[in-house]
């Protein structure tokens, strides 16, 4: 349980916040009454640990994941906001991993519906189902869901805490609460009277808190709604922000792993004594599906952990690129895991002779995540605690998958998150925390360092799955008048929860067809069925997961349609979207206006549309691509976004541009492909992404009429393929249905 | 046999084989973490340091072929005594996860000390050997642009 003491404990080793001396709110609200699932009005306004005030002044748990999204500055500010600190006086941590701090907002991502379009019934099924990762402490940075789940819990947390802040300085100056006011972390009287919350804190840690408060309107705020300076922007730019591969540990060793290139198959056999022999190597560990070297460098260590023979057996899946796809093609005909979208009749669709019909098939690559930081941890055993650092968006299950892996409790295991070098979903696993774990109990008493080299971590991803979609579209007097898209790939969901929980959760996979069954397209005949292709390649979340291919099928079909019924694609789709849903239609709209949509294009150049609905934002991106002598050069894109309420535009912004680059450079040129069960590719030389050389200028618009809180992190990625390979289409009138696209194309600067 | 070596202005002997790079020397060796390993095969640019003044791949230079005084991001400035490039970066919040970001100033400290005045296409030529997956090539250009007035303008 977080108590102070504990997230001292826990903090200290990070480094600069260390906290001496002080006073933790927070009273977790189930400890006191475990909420109503019914009752969507009782439950989630909860004084959670979010907050410390110690001498130094005021430290705010983030509990979040900071892989560049901008966790460690909008959710402190959502507690600043209430709390009334200095911006420039807040320190922040990323505090221990514990069931506190729970994310409630995955499961705004849980029901097998649209979530455009939710219905009360719905959106209270989901404040109920907020039961599910309190009840299991799911502390996870995912879904792009932290400041929808923060929105209300960290202002609460901070305005709470203000009011028991001026119920003590009441006390001590016998005053009425109502007369005081608070501002840069300090309570102020009527008579000038000024009492700072380090002064303060304990006596209001005694004193019970609200369980609600009214909160300040948007038209008050002074941090939220604002582009703040990032809290973690000096460390950054000055080499002094520690990630996990800068942890240091007085008589730590370095160390690197070598496993099996044919994902979860057997080591046979190996040969150290070449690697024994070599410099500053201390020590080869036998992992069973691969080796360790233990050594003086890190350098050292990569040097001799290639010299080591080792003996690899098969692959549990088929070996080529090709046997793969040919699994994945074949879960077409199988029967739908899914048909969670099925409106009209589309077998009947096309029942008149003007109709028009079109069909179409696009397949999809597997993608690595290639973080900028390749995976590391750094673990400490000492016979009966376990102490892990490491870039975790899921510390809790990095502590449980490393205590099981030990023979450990739970208890026994500490996660100190550190910053990451990327995460784009791949940090969510755990595989590289139990690896250092295993390695730190076989080096017991000596901390020890794991760092992957870039190639280990190139071909021991959690791939974002190759996928395939068949998709039959009927135009009837230039509309829409039924699409049915099939999917198939393997199973995201099933595969991470079986790893999570030890079994694949049944029922329809929703993540599986996410990104062409739910969007805000009124397409009267509209079907989606999805297929899941069993395979054994690892597969796991990768930036925007199901959209990032479903929403390179969808948006490159719905150009098709719009191109085959003779209509402008923008138009197209604004009229389908007008019908269905405001905010999209209106990001299709800000997008047209920004891109000078109807102007006439120079000569040679070209744009394209899509259009998203992810991560409850809905996304319009329009590309533009000139020709430069048969090659093709990104020139500029324009992006417009409806976050319903934008807390700080200049992170929003970074996080529009981000995912655009992200869905850009998988489009142009990634592609993970296997020979003899082993992945072909090894570093940034064969699995490059985009350059500041191909970047195009771009432009973001924010728009905030949806009325919720969406996420930022992913919605941008996932119609930034779509927009290329239209815009291509329109430039060259070839329309590329399989990506990545420099295998038909070539991209120049 | 220890190898003399000048980080930052301060002289270090060190004990290692003298073809370990230059990299895992100021990481590993001196504690200097701000120099990042990305690749080690010299394609993303997050290990770049300045030798002599010249920014080099730092997991491409052996300990033993150092040719001179070496330069980190840790040298280039500190959270007290800012560089114009950091003031920049911060002035126009270009980090997102930050793991290029050192690499990448310290590339662009090479750009500005031999062009002053660069133009979109001299930073891109430039800067084009510094990967960032995080996207920040815009607000990168612009810091770049604005630390080169502020140095122009002294």
């Amino acid at each position: 349980m977080p108590n102070w003491g504990k997230i001292a404990r826990r903090s200290f080793l990070i480094g600069s916040a260390a906290v001496a001396g002080g006073v933790a709110f927070g009273v977790w609200q189930y400890r006191r009454d475990l909420p109503n699932p019914l009752d969507p009005g009782e439950g989630e306004v909860t004084l959670n640990p979010w907050i410390i005030i110690d001498g130094q002044g005021v430290t705010l748990i983030a509990a979040r994941a900071e892989m560049g999204q901008g966790v460690y500055t909008t959710l402190p500010a959502l507690v600043a906001e209430e709390l009334d600190v200095a911006w420039d006086q807040i320190r922040v941590i990323h505090g221990p991993a514990a069931k506190a701090y729970y994310n409630a907002g995955l499961m705004s991502h849980a029901l097998p519906s649209t979530d455009y379009d939710r219905t009360a019934w719905q959106e209270m099924m989901i404040e109920a189902m907020s039961i599910i990762p309190k009840t299991i402490g799911l502390q996870v940075t995912g879904g792009s869901t932290s400041t929808l789940d923060a929105y209300d819990k960290l202002r609460q947390a901070g305005a709470t805490a203000r009011e028991v802040l001026k119920q003590a300085a009441a006390t001590r100056l016998g005053v009425g609460i109502d007369t005081l006011t608070t501002r840069d972390g300090r309570v102020i009287a009527q008579d000038g009277t000024e009492l700072s919350y380090q002064d303060l804190a304990t006596d209001a840690a005694a004193i019970d808190p609200p369980r609600r408060v009214d909160l300040r309107p948007a038209s008050e705020w002074k941090y939220l709604g604002r582009s703040m300076p990032r809290l973690d922007m000096v460390e950054k730019v000055t080499g002094t922000a520690r990630f996990g591969i800068d942890v240091r540990l007085p008589g730590m060793r370095f160390v690197t792993v070598r496993m099996n290139p044919r994902l979860g198959g057997p080591m046979l056999s190996f040969d150290a004594t070449e690697a024994l022999a070599m410099p500053g190597v201390e020590r080869v560990i036998d992992l069973g599906t691969g080796i360790a070297v233990v050594a003086s460098n890190t350098w050292l260590a990569m040097q001799a952990a290639e010299a080591v023979r080792i003996d690899w057996g098969a692959a549990p899946y088929p070996a080529s690129s090709d046997a793969l796809m040919d699994v994945i093609r074949a879960a077409l005909d199988d029967p739908p895991n899914s048909t969670l979208r099925d409106v009209g009749d589309v077998d009947a669709a096309a029942d008149n002779p003007s109709d028009r019909v079109i069909d179409a098939e696009y397949t999809v690559p597997w993608l690595a995540h290639a973080t900028m930081e390749p995976m590391n941890a750094t673990a400490h055993f000492t016979g009966d605690r376990l102490d892990i650092w490491t870039g975790s968006q899921a510390p809790g299950f990095a502590e449980r998958a490393a205590a099981e892996a030990l023979g450990l409790d739970p208890e026994q295991v500490t996660c100190h998150v550190t910053y990451m070098g990327g995460g784009f979903g791949r940090r969510g696993e755990y595989d590289f925390a139990v690896l250092a774990a295993r390695v730190a109990q076989a080096m017991e008493g000596t901390p020890v360092q794991v760092t992957w080299s870039r190639e280990e971590d190139m071909r021991h991803d959690f791939y974002r799955p190759a996928a395939m979609a068949r998709m039959r579209g009927v135009i009837r007097n230039g509309f829409a008048h039924a699409l049915d898209g099939r999917v198939a790939a393997p199973s995201v969901t099933r595969q991470s929860m079986a790893r999570l929980t030890g079994s694949a959760p049944p029922g329809p996979d929703k993540g599986h067809v996410e990104g062409i069954f739910n969007q805000p397209y009124a397409i009267p005949n509209y079907r989606v069925s999805g297929h899941l292709a069993d395979l054994a390649v690892p597969v796991g979340f990768w930036r925007s997961v199901g959209n990032s291919f479903n929403g390179f099928f969808m948006e490159s079909f719905v150009d098709e349609m719009a191109h085959a019924a003779g209509r402008d694609p923008l138009a197209f789709r604004l009229d389908l979207a007008e019908r269905e849903h405001g905010p999209s239609a209106g990001v299709l709209r800000a997008v047209a206006e920004m891109s000078a949509w109807t102007a006439p294009r120079p000569p040679g150049t070209a744009k394209g549309v899509a259009m998203t609905h992810s991560f409850h934002t809905p996304v319009a991106v329009v590309v533009e691509v000139a020709d430069r002598g048969g090659d093709i050069a990104l020139t500029r894109a324009w992006i417009a976004c409806d976050v319903g309420t934008a807390l700080d535009p200049a992170i929003i912004e970074a996080q529009m541009v981000g995912g655009l680059v992200y869905g850009l450079s998988a489009a142009m040129m990634e592609e993970i492909s296997f020979a003899d069960g082993e992945v072909q590719q090894w570093n940034y030389t064969d699995y490059d992404a985009l350059r500041i050389s191909q970047m195009p200028e771009v432009s973001v618009r924010i728009l905030e009429t949806s009325g919720h809180i969406g996420g930022v992190g992913e919605p941008a990625t996932p119609p930034a393929a779509p927009a290329l390979a239209n815009a291509i289409y329109v430039l060259r009138g070839e329309r590329i249905r399989d990506l990545p696209l420099n295998r038909r194309v070539r991209f120049v600067m | 046999m220890a190898i003399s070596l000048t980080v930052n202005g301060t002289v270090h002997e060190v004990q290692l084989p003298d073809n370990v790079p230059l990299l895992w020397v100021l990481r590993d060796e001196l504690g200097l973490t701000g120099t990042k390993y990305g690749c080690g095969v010299a394609a993303c640019g997050a290990c770049t340091v300045q030798i002599d003044g010249q920014a080099v791949r730092s997991c491409q230079i052996a300990l033993a072929d150092v040719w001179g005084p070496v330069t980190t991001i840790e040298g280039l400035g500190t959270p007290d005594a800012l560089h114009s490039l950091q003031q920049a970066w911060i002035d126009h919040q270009v980090a997102q996860c930050g793991y290029c970001q050192s690499g990448q100033i310290v590339q662009a400290a090479d750009l500005l000390s031999r062009n002053p005045n660069p133009t979109d296409a001299d930073i891109d030529d430039a800067m084009a050997g510094n990967l960032c997956r995080c996207g920040t090539y815009p607000r990168i250009r612009a810091a770049i642009h604005a630390a080169a007035t502020t140095l122009r303008e002294g």
